[in-house]
């Protein structure tokens, strides 16, 4: 189910203000964050964030596509190493 | 046989179900053109006068998104998916389920055939 209208997105708001104090600092380097949950609102459009997986960081870069998705979409939290190849006899 | 957003030619059936032979228009949809064209569900298709036709060839027209350009916007609605890297846009990249669903067993639709794999338990040699 989505979540209500009336609500609006939910951005985490202690991430929100370290991006705007990133911002008005001139502080380019990724921001890391453990916020997966948070959804991208259109002020996040060029930053550069470390997202947690549990275990690593991924460097996200964050177009304007990218808006309205949740920073946790772009850090995927399986890995998948492909089945061993079939041996040819 | 009448000609309704572009190739699509219903049949004698009711104008309900005929409508719903265009792409991106399903029962509901049908019915609430009807409706909006004032046009009663049970006539055949092929009853259809020449402005009922263009009346609501005019109404889909307007406010519906059908055949080929819902088809390109689908198309372009994944394309987005896969270029921003996002959980959703590998999932289809790769060809699997892309709403959680399990893939341990089933998710056959997504997946293709089945591909037997040679040594896995329960398979025999076949031979």
């Amino acid at each position: 189910m989505s979540r209500s209208l009336k609500k609006g997105p939910f951005v985490d708001p202690r991430l929100y203000e370290k991006v705007m104090k990133a911002e008005a600092a001139g502080y380019r380097a990724p921001i890391k964050t453990w916020a997966r949950r948070c959804t991208i609102p259109p002020e996040f459009v060029g930053k550069t964030f470390d997202v947690h997986n549990g275990k690593i960081f991924h460097k996200v870069y964050v177009t304007e596509d990218m808006v309205g998705h949740k920073l946790g979409e772009f850090s995927p939290t399986r890995t998948f190493r492909s089945h061993t190849e079939t041996k040819k006899k | 046989m009448p000609r309704i957003a572009g190739v699509d030619i219903p049949n004698d059936k009711r104008v309900v179900v005929s409508l719903t032979y265009i792409y991106g228009i399903g029962p509901a949809f049908s019915r609430a053109i009807l409706k909006d064209a004032q046009i009663d569900e049970n006539t055949r298709a092929k009853d259809l006068t020449e402005d009922q036709i263009s009346h609501i060839a005019s109404i889909i027209d307007r406010n519906y998104v059908v055949e080929g350009q819902l088809r390109r916007q689908i198309t372009q609605n994944i394309a987005r998916l896969r270029d921003i890297q996002c959980y959703r846009g590998m999932r289809h990249r790769k060809g699997l389920p892309v709403r959680g669903q399990r893939t341990k067993t089933n998710a056959r639709t997504r997946k293709g055939p089945k591909k037997t794999v040679a040594g896995k338990k329960g398979v025999k040699e076949l031979r």
